[in-house]
């Protein structure tokens, strides 16, 4: 028998793996692929006390083994979050983790205790979108604005909280740390690379919004770097992501120290990228013998 | 309904076109639910190229369980799949999207394709049961799907080099040769004033390069004609997760709560009036 479970900030997932914010919507539409009840958690797209349009498109572009986005993080609001997604993802057996965005300290505080009587698991904030102008990554590159944002929203928040940090910075770590004075009850990396991409036919950005951030395959051993030094920083729960495809995939950044992860782009190319690598974490663990996942996390130092 | 990833068996592959290719797929699962106006991802094998490729079905073989496929080489992902033949694999997904409405027997369709959205329009005219007139806009004399099109509909082209048909885009073939005006003349007729043999209303069905669609919608809205569009944009999820490929609505979208909608999932057929281009 292999015991999959895990646990993040008291809330026990079935198994280390979880969907990537914005890449699974509410789960709706990939769920016509994935039985989401096979799930550690899923994951919400972005989502803040009002509606946002986002950014004019394109807003993909694909690059080699990767694809920038510049989504801006367009999202319904909290109204109409609250009454459609979260209904639908307590249909399933899964862990509910609302992904929250916001411009002003305040829209995250607003978001966050309109949750408080949700059914919600886990909130991750997201203080590391790089393609929004206010908010997102601005709260997220500098140590002081990171511990200061935790403060305030667990200050708000009746559920466990996950800060979502960005790889844009010099040192991951203090970002991490910063996280971890501020209170917060986990920490997520990483999100995406601010990229470029410019057409030389057209002689312009393939973004309309210039720059975008990378994810996919090519960013993976960024991702697994960044786990492993945070992870060896502080004392939270990491739950690591950055171009995970497979189950190997998955299981480096357990190694590495994550104690869950998250799946992104791989479901945009791999509709049910997710329950295989569910599945293959299984079987990894069956063929070395390994009787509980958690032996897994950190093994490497 | 749902969606099938599959991997299908090219059953042949033609150069029909300047870099244009005709792919025809063994797809039966996704056959049965396919209709004209509707699309596949399309997976490169290249790892590197991680996105699928969003392509318009052009033809359904319902007897063989096939569809066609044919699509213009943009880069490096559609130049590996024009290199595909017979007893080769492909990897895809659909069928995807909402493809054209029904039209009433007693309507008559313009069909009108503008360069690589031409084809979509072909399936479209083959299952269409009403009066169908296709505006087919070229660059130049390069006429590719035009006889096909003789099959199902009366064909009426334009180039833009002026080499063959109307000098110029669909627009001006339509306008130069009288087309829509002519049928929706009866609409500014006096009311109550009896006329002997009404024409067909007219329904305008489109696919083609965003000034096209952009011009039809002004001419649509001009002349009262109602007009359907299928649209186009850099897609990464296909299937309405990701909302990259999202269009500008004139009121709220219900699934968004903004004014967009998904490309993908709730188009790439649209009302006219819905989209702003």
């Amino acid at each position: 028998m292999t015991d999959t479970r895990v646990t993040i900030a008291g809330v026990e997932l079935k198994n280390p793996v979880m969907t990537a914010s914005g890449t699974f919507g509410s789960g709706e539409e990939y769920s016509e692929f994935v039985d989401l009840n096979r799930l550690g958690a899923v994951v919400t797209k972005g989502v803040a006390n009002v509606p946002w349009p986002g950014n004019p498109t394109p807003r993909v572009a694909e690059v080699y083994g990767g694809m920038l986005n510049a989504i801006g993080l367009q999202n319904p609001g909290i109204d109409v979050f609250a009454r459609r997604d979260i209904p639908f993802l307590k249909k399933y057996d899964t862990k509910i983790v609302v992904n929250v965005c916001g411009r002003t300290a305040e829209d995250y505080i607003d978001v966050v205790e309109r949750l408080g009587d949700e059914p919600v698991d886990l909130l991750e904030i997201n203080i590391s979108c790089p393609n929004v102008k206010e908010g997102g990554i601005a709260f997220g590159q500098d140590p002081k604005a990171v511990e200061k944002i935790t403060r305030q929203v667990k200050d708000h928040a009746r559920q466990p909280v996950i800060m979502k940090l960005s790889p844009n910075v010099t040192d991951i770590t203090v970002m991490a740390k910063a996280a971890e004075a501020g209170g917060a009850d986990a920490i997520s990396l990483i999100n995406t690379l601010t990229g470029m991409k410019i057409d030389i036919h057209k002689r312009t950005f393939v973004l309309a919004n210039k720059t975008g951030g990378m994810s996919g395959p090519a960013i993976k051993p960024i991702a697994v770097r960044m786990v492993y030094q945070a992870a060896n920083a502080v004392k939270l729960p990491v739950i690591g992501m950055g171009g995970i495809a497979t189950a190997d995939d998955a299981i480096e950044f357990l190694l590495a120290g994550a104690t869950a992860v998250s799946v992104g782009t791989a479901s945009f190319f791999n509709p049910c990228a997710t329950a295989e690598i569910v599945e293959g974490i299984e079987s990894y663990m069956k063929k070395y013998g390994i009787a509980d996942v958690k032996e897994l996390i950190g093994a490497v130092r | 309904m749902s969606k099938i990833k599959m991997t299908a068996n090219v059953i042949k592959q033609d150069m029909i076109g300047p870099d244009i290719y005709s792919l025809w797929i063994l797809a039966e699962e996704i056959e049965a639910q396919a209709r004209a106006g509707q699309f596949l991802s399309v997976y490169t094998k290249d790892a590197s190229r991680l996105l699928p490729r969003p392509i318009s079905i052009c033809e359904i073989d319902r007897e063989a369980g096939a569809l066609r496929l044919v699509y213009r080489i943009a880069g490096g992902g559609t130049r590996e799949f024009a290199g595909y033949r017979a007893g080769d694999t492909v990897t895809v997904l659909g069928p995807l999207g909402n493809g054209f409405p029904e039209i009433a027997a007693d309507r008559h369709a313009f069909l009108i394709g503008g360069g690589i959205g031409i084809p979509p329009m072909l399936e479209l005219a083959k299952e269409l049961n009403c009066e169908k007139t296709a505006v087919l806009g070229y660059r130049d004399a390069q006429l590719f799907l035009k006889e096909e099109f003789e099959s199902y509909a009366k064909v009426v082209v334009a180039a833009e080099d002026g080499s063959v048909g109307t000098k110029g885009n669909v627009l001006d073939a339509i306008r130069e040769q009288g087309l829509i005006e002519d049928t929706a003349g009866h609409l500014k007729l006096p009311a109550g004033k009896a006329v002997k043999q009404k024409p067909a209303a007219p329904v305008i069905l489109a696919c083609g390069p965003t000034p096209m669609l952009r011009a039809l919608k002004a001419f649509a809205a001009e002349h009262r004609i109602e007009c359907w569009l299928s649209l186009e944009e850099r897609m990464a999820c296909g299937v309405g997760a990701c909302l990259a490929c999202v269009c500008q609505t004139g009121g709220v979208d219900a699934h968004s709560n903004v004014h967009n909608k998904r490309i993908c999932k709730d188009g790439p057929v649209f009302e006219a009036g819905e989209v702003e281009l």
